[in-house]
């Protein structure tokens, strides 16, 4: 332990990662990449060469390196949990807080900073564009408020996702109409039935009389699992036998649910690939059937698995065809994966996030702080 | 799933086409858009950032700018480095000299390690082995139930022993494998986080216990950026001697199908293409390299129709193909035979350069529609069936009526039918599928 020591001036080092990130630089330049800066650079009332130059700004405060792998965000209620998220999300951070700390080395803003920033977020699963899109936001605001330390650059990035993340709007509010009927939804594997239990578990703890809908008729094993998971959270379940129609249980459990003035119906629906044109359209008669039994509209919650990539932009999309997909639920967020494609996904459709899971347990998913998420991230 | 990934190369390169010389300013911007594609295709970014330069240092070095033909020449090194990343040559499972062998899947949950473990034995049983599955997920609510109701559909038997651990389990199953002579073993383990020590340490158990032959991963084809951490985490706590992906049938761009060789390793071996229990193929780089740009995968293409068609039918088939006269019985046959073969969209897919015909010409055939149009030719006469030309109105409003179907159904399927009459001909011209495939790609 003595031996290895904290290596808290990294002297020298600089000098020699110095040296690479200068080729990139020029390579990109070459490349034609580094075309914004300029005009948007302008308007920046600061005496020294700006970033995207040639030149660096210098960086102010503690630039030790240490900063950007340790500094722990405040904490706020809801603190084990909020600790818990910036575990499993800490696990591979290393990825994101990397433009920081090799920042924090060269003591300066370089104009490698950016595409380093860019890459982690990309890393991220938050998509080419919509990680173009915050870096430029930040690069403003990072200029406009003449940013010079790295808490100050990590925190223009944690601002601009999570206005980013606010400006797809807010999950709806439960309608007046009783029984509330939301379907949970998305493709194999995301964790679907969990979830389903979980959000029940959470809205009970609230005082709302619920009940699942087991209508995942055609997993082997599907309607057990529901039925397990329903005896956790001690709320009745409607199932019908493996392979029959999941239309017919949504009925039922509906019939249910006004016979014994139940608040809300979780409807676990069969994992679906979203490319199986007739599996969605069984989807699609399982949503009329809900639509037409109901005084309100029914809800759908699309689960989305923290490891997915860019597809689940196209997942909540086709999804969102057949149903109203009016959120999402984050699953699987105690792995090393970031689940930024919710931010993809809300870019092109607009679709906030309800729910975020951090684990197995049963109080494991919690709603959806685009404050916390974003502290997490970074 | 990897076609809107060609779709997307297939515009850049036909950028380039269109191009007689190519300066370098062409290549570098080719080079960006590629870029852009991989990384929305999920392909890890620093497997992008390396191949970008592989294929940029390789297009300066082979003095591409002064080639006369400069695209071909691009398209060829981006090939060449597809199939590199993707693993070069097909790898194929390794069995004991000493049965039983063991094979045993890991992965995240949700990854579909149960579905593929069931596809795996059919796959297996179908090469002439004695499979037997191995129930060691003690965790997931249900998981047992599951591999017990998929080895009941399946028929092949599911060893499972209550309250024991998962190396008790795995152990004795071996045990029982060797009474019964059963001569592949496949454990299914519980999906995992590769961060959980714990259960990490459980596959370690396993694995010193009953040294398994070949230790697959298995692998959400949808999976993001995080596929490679997952990947190395596996790799570096119990290892693993290769990859299996699954839920390729969606419309993802399997961006980490070609980011996990080049940063593990180990190669692809197995992709699950399908959710029906013999929708498990063989992974070749090369094929699915072609398939990628635009090639299509007439090899795999081949092969499946070799595996369903025998000798003689195929050759009664040529024959009517080369006269021209491939009738309604013969196209019921056919979907006989494309339905073992997954249907008729997938395998135009395979076919260089109808990636698209299916949507197009609205043949992209489900089961139900499949269905339906087995019952409205089965209603037909048999001159009808022999010459659909004779089927004016009364005669389809009879049809119809006949299979439950509209007239509209009708008159569609023989429309299409006459499309199809046309592709097939083409098919069966000067110089068969090669001829085909030169015509449609001249590089």
């Amino acid at each position: 332990m003595a031996g290895k020591g904290k290596k808290k001036h990294p002297k020298g080092k600089p000098k020699k990662r110095r040296a690479k990130p200068l080729r990139e630089e020029t390579r990109e330049q070459a490349a034609g990449e580094e075309v914004r800066p300029k005009e948007e650079l302008e308007p920046a009332p600061l005496s020294e060469p700006l970033p995207g130059e040639t030149e660096a700004i210098e960086l102010e405060g503690p630039v030790d390196g240490s900063v950007g792998a340790e500094a722990e965000p405040p904490e706020e209620e809801g603190e084990e949990w909020g600790r818990r998220l910036r575990r499993g999300m800490s696990r591979s951070r290393r990825a994101i807080t990397m433009p920081f700390t090799r920042a924090a080395a060269r003591k300066a803003i370089t104009p490698e900073f950016w595409t380093e920033a860019e890459d982690a977020l990309i890393a991220a699963d938050a998509g080419v564009a919509c990680s173009a899109r915050i870096v430029e936001n930040a690069k403003k605001r990072i200029i406009s408020e003449g940013i010079r330390d790295i808490e100050g650059l990590k925190d223009a990035f944690r601002r601009e996702v999570v206005a980013m993340l606010e400006s797809f709007g807010e999950p709806p509010e439960p309608p007046p109409e009783r029984p509330r009927v939301i379907f949970i939804a998305g493709v194999n594997g995301v964790g679907k039935t969990t979830t389903a239990a979980k959000i029940g578990f959470l809205l009970k703890e609230k005082g709302n009389k619920i009940l699942f809908a087991a209508a995942d008729t055609f997993r082997a094993a599907g309607i057990e699992q529901m039925e397990m998971w329903a005896s956790r959270v001690v709320a009745p379940v409607v199932s019908h036998q493996a392979g029959g129609d999941p239309a017919a249980v949504v009925y039922d459990s509906i019939e249910s649910a006004k016979a014994k003035s139940i608040d809300t119906v979780l409807v676990d629906t069969a994992g679906r690939l979203h490319t199986k044109k007739n599996l969605m359209e069984e989807l699609g008669k399982m949503w009329r059937v809900a639509d037409r039994q109901l005084p309100g509209r029914p809800e759908a919650i699309l689960v989305i698995d923290a490891t997915t990539g860019q597809n689940g932009v196209s997942q909540a999309r086709i999804f969102g065809e057949v149903l109203d997909v009016s959120s999402i639920a984050l699953t699987k967020m105690d792995g090393s994966a970031k689940g930024g494609v919710v931010m993809a996904i809300g870019m092109e459709l607009g679709i906030p996030v309800a729910y975020i899971g951090v684990g197995e347990g049963i109080s494991d998913l919690k709603p959806f702080d685009p404050e916390q998420y974003a502290t997490a991230l970074f | 799933m990897f076609d809107s990934l060609s779709d997307r190369l297939q515009g850049v390169f036909a950028k380039l086409r269109g191009q007689g010389k190519l300066t370098e300013k062409d290549v570098d911007a080719a080079m960006r858009e590629i870029r852009m594609v991989l990384l929305e295709a999920d392909v890890n970014y620093k497997v992008v950032k390396q191949f970008v330069e592989h294929v940029k240092e390789r297009a300066v070095g082979e003095g591409v700018t002064k080639s006369v033909t400069p695209a071909q020449q691009v398209v060829k090194i981006v090939y060449d480095e597809m199939v590199d990343i993707l693993g070069g040559t097909q790898q194929a499972l390794k069995f004991a000299s000493h049965p039983p062998s063991v094979i045993m899947l890991v992965g995240l949950q949700g990854s579909g390690k149960t579905t593929a473990a069931a596809k795996l034995a059919v796959m297996l049983r179908r090469q002439g082995r004695d499979p037997m599955l191995v129930a060691a997920d003690i965790y997931r609510p249900a998981a047992v139930e599951q591999l017990q109701t998929l080895g009941g559909q399946i028929d092949v038997p599911v060893a499972y022993y209550r309250h024991k651990s998962a190396v008790a389990i795995v152990e004795e199953a071996l045990r029982e494998a060797t009474r019964t002579g059963r001569d592949v073993v496949i454990l299914d383990t519980a999906g995992r986080l590769h961060i959980d020590e714990d259960m990490m340490q459980e596959l370690v158990d396993i694995k010193s216990s009953v040294p398994p032959g070949e230790s697959l991963l298995v692998v959400d084809a949808m999976t993001g950026q995080d596929a490679v951490n997952v990947a190395l985490a596996f790799l570096d706590k119990v290892d693993f001697d290769g990859i299996i992906l699954t839920k390729m049938d969606g419309d993802a761009r399997g961006g980490a199908a070609l980011s996990m060789k080049s940063v593990t390793g180990k190669p692809i071996k197995l992709a699950s293409v399908g959710e029906k229990v013999n929708d498990l193929e063989v992974f070749h780089p090369d094929r699915v390299a072609s398939r990628i740009l635009g090639m299509g995968d007439i090899v795999t293409l081949v092969e499946k129709a070799e595996d369903t068609m025998t000798e003689e039918r195929a050759r009664k088939l040529e024959e009517k193909l080369r006269k021209h006269r491939f009738d309604f019985d013969d196209f019921l046959e056919q979907m006989e035979q494309l339905r073992s073969m997954g249907g008729l969209s997938k395998v135009l897919e395979m076919v260089p350069g109808m990636g698209n015909v299916a949507g197009t010409y609205g043949l992209d055939l489900d089961d139900r529609r499949m269905k339906r149009i087995e019952a409205i030719i089965q209603s037909m006469t048999r001159e009808e069936r022999q010459n659909p030309h004779v089927l004016n109105a009364s005669r389809r409003r009879r049809v119809a009526a006949g299979s439950g179907t509209s007239t509209q159904d009708v008159n569609q399927l023989v429309k299409q039918f006459a499309q199809m009459q046309k592709l097939l001909k083409q098919f069966s011209g000067k110089g068969g599928e090669m001829g085909m495939m030169k015509r449609l790609f001249p590089f």
